[in-house]
């Protein structure tokens, strides 16, 4: 166990499992444009490659290698560059197998970063992983720590279906309690990151630190928030959820999205579904307000959820503060 | 490149005749099954010696990824028309379980990897699969087909480009039947519309552009072999366009359900009112066109041409039967496969 930074754990996860199975490749834009960079030294020009900028050809050529038998990571830095290439994450990859009656695996790994919050302005600070939380055969990844970090890229290069990784931007530096060795986070297993009976928050990605730093507010208030990280959006461990909002009766979720493109909005339907007659109060959802995000610092910050909007919400569905609130 | 003995082009006769009923079949279908096939089929009547010559230059462990237009391909390869027919039939018996349809024809273990029925989609693919095989070091070359229409696409330049960087095993057979759907070339291709041919798209990225009559089985086995020769030597990859004229017309009709469906005439006529051109396009269509050829160089005899196409009729109409025979999946197993 060593404390480093949520993005050394994600190199660490891939040069791992380079080490570990030769069909891993690792490519994208601006990698091992030297001979000093670490990936090429271990691994070579066969395994490891810069492209140019070509997210079509980057991310179909890594649909055509995991066909032909490979596990390639695509390094795509901002995730909103996916959506120049969106026919080969949506409509190529995750249907071959399906397609084919089971004949091929497409495993492959699209590492991308989101939400980068901080004077990026319209175009690179989008949390757009809604968008993919619904298309059959790509799983999703949000970690939320520098450990899970880790355990999920494993995971998701070991899995055999096309992942989608999203790593948030703003945690790129934030250390934390990494295992060494081998370490896999399964899919589809949420996190209880705070246990209490009183409200259950369930909180995506970045948003897991705002909502634990609203449950310790909370608590000087005598509520006991239960906060849960679902780790990953598809496979989505809801019946962990459900248990806990049937133990605190109350939801709020959080989630840095636009509402209507938000994975929150979904989760919160899933529970209406089938978790209705445990909840004592409305579900509350505190998301990005419907805006594109603007560049100035004071706009910036007035879209997006804050630990204030987090603890309005949850006094708001235990009835103790004003439904304006 | 092996010479061709006469075996070898009696062998692609066969294969062209083969494929032209498989595609005749399955227009019947229309009319003699009508409600059986579902949604958008494309054919290959007219690519038939583009299709053979390309796949003859083939080692056993070579790879390819073609377009939705792919029956072709599989029926040389040696995959079931059974199988293929069932397929095209949504039924559980078909290559793909019914999962796939006509567009998705996929025969993995014969190297046939599959395809995307998002136009130029598939050459990423494919140069991917160029990659694996570079990496791989087993001497595997890659065949990626698509249309003309296709290289229009952003997805056809960032291919070229990467697989000519990284000089990939790959060879790019550009079928150019001059439609992109109902749009003629020189309506939407800047080099069409100068009257030069597509193969001069090569040149942005530095690898040879070759143009060949599709229609002559022959050249493009010289044409296409040279470039797979190239590619195996890991000198890179060749852009090859090869010259169809598709007999059909792009598609099935697009309609609501409820209207039957069948092939509108050829676009030439439907769309442009041009019946010469179309005619024109028949008197040189490449399985009559071959067959006399083999007939005159004394390689067939008549009789033994017209015991192929027998063969092929009752091959293909044996497909038909299974196809109809077959059992539909099961409702439930359109869950399975979603995930591995």
């Amino acid at each position: 166990m060593a404390e480093i930074p949520y993005i050394a754990a994600i190199e660490m996860a891939i040069h791992g499992e380079m080490e570990r199975d030769d069909s891993v490749l690792y490519f994208g834009q601006n990698i091992a444009t030297t001979e000093n960079d670490k990936f090429l030294q271990a691994f070579g020009p066969d395994r490891v490659r810069v492209t140019p900028i070509s997210e079509t050809a980057e991310i179909g050529m890594a649909v055509g290698a995991a066909l032909a038998g490979y596990r390639p990571v695509v390094e795509l830095y901002m995730a909103e560059f996916m959506l120049v290439a969106m026919d080969q994450v949506v409509n190529e990859a995750p249907r071959f197998r399906y397609m084919t009656g089971g004949q091929v695996t497409v495993p492959l790994v699209l590492k991308a970063g989101y939400g980068f919050t901080a004077g990026w302005a319209g175009q690179h600070t989008g949390t757009i992983y809604g968008m993919f939380m619904g298309v059959p055969g790509l799983r999703v990844a949000i970690p939320s720590t520098a450990a899970d970090a880790k355990g999920l890229m494993a995971t998701a290069i070991r899995d055999d279906n096309p992942v989608a990784y999203f790593h948030h931007y703003l945690l790129t530096l934030i250390p934390g309690e990494v295992p060494d060795g081998e370490h896999l986070v399964p899919f589809g297993e949420a996190a209880v990151r705070r246990e209490g009976g009183d409200v259950t928050i369930v909180a995506l990605g970045y948003m897991v630190g705002l909502a634990l730093e609203a449950a310790d507010r909370l608590a000087s208030e005598g509520i006991e928030a239960e906060v849960i990280d679902p780790r990953t959006l598809n496979p989505l461990d809801l019946k962990t959820i459900l248990e806990s909002v049937e133990k605190t009766g109350h939801l709020v979720l959080v989630d840095q999205a636009t509402r209507h493109g938000s994975a929150s909005a979904v989760i919160a339907a899933d529970v209406a579904d089938e978790g209705f007659s445990s909840l004592k109060a409305p579900i509350k959802q505190v998301t990005a307000l419907d805006a594109t995000i603007p560049y100035s610092q004071p706009m910036e910050e007035y879209l997006l959820p804050d630990v204030d909007k987090i603890v309005g919400a949850v006094q708001q569905v235990l009835g103790q503060a004003p439904v304006t609130a | 490149m092996k010479e061709l003995d006469n075996d070898r082009r009696v062998w692609i006769f066969n294969q062209m005749a083969r494929i032209r009923e498989f595609e005749e079949r399955v227009k019947g279908t229309f009319e003699e099954h009508p409600g059986v096939i579902r949604g958008h089929t494309h054919l290959a009547d007219g690519a038939e010696a583009s299709i053979v010559g390309s796949l003859a230059t083939l080692e056993p462990t070579d790879q390819l990824m073609t377009t939705y237009r792919c029956h072709g391909y599989p029926i040389v390869l040696g995959t079931d028309a059974g199988a293929m027919m069932a397929e095209i039939y949504g039924k559980k018996t078909g290559l793909c379980g019914g999962y796939g349809g006509s567009m998705h024809l996929t025969d993995v273990e014969r190297g046939f990897l599959g395809t995307s029925g998002i136009v130029a989609q598939g050459i990423p693919q494919a140069t991917g699969a160029a990659y694996a095989a570079q990496i791989r070091k087993q001497d595997q070359v890659v065949l990626c087909f698509f249309g003309d229409g296709a290289s229009k696409q952003g997805a056809f330049s960032e291919s070229l480009n990467l697989a000519s960087l990284w000089k990939l095993p790959i060879v790019y057979v550009m079928e150019n039947n001059n439609y992109n759907v109902v749009t003629r070339s020189d309506q939407e291709d800047a080099n069409a519309a100068a009257g030069e041919p597509l193969a001069v798209k090569a040149k942005a990225f530095s690898m040879p552009g070759v143009t060949v009559d599709g229609g002559d089985p022959e050249a493009v086995y010289a044409t296409v072999g040279e470039a797979v020769d190239r590619a195996r030597g890991g000198d890179g990859p060749t852009l090859v366009e090869s010259k169809v004229y598709r007999l059909s017309a792009h598609g099935n009709i697009i309609v609501p359900p409820g209207i039957p469906l069948h092939f509108p005439e050829h676009e030439a006529i439907e769309v442009f009112g041009n019946a010469a051109e179309y005619e024109a396009a028949k008197k040189g269509d490449p399985v009559p066109r071959y067959r006399a050829k083999l007939v005159q160089d004394g390689v067939l005899s008549a009789e033994q041409a017209d015991e192929i196409m027998q063969s092929a009729k009752d091959e293909m109409q044996a497909a038909v039967d299974f196809g109809i025979e077959s059992e539909l999946p099961a409702p439930e197993d359109a869950t399975k496969f979603v995930y591995a």
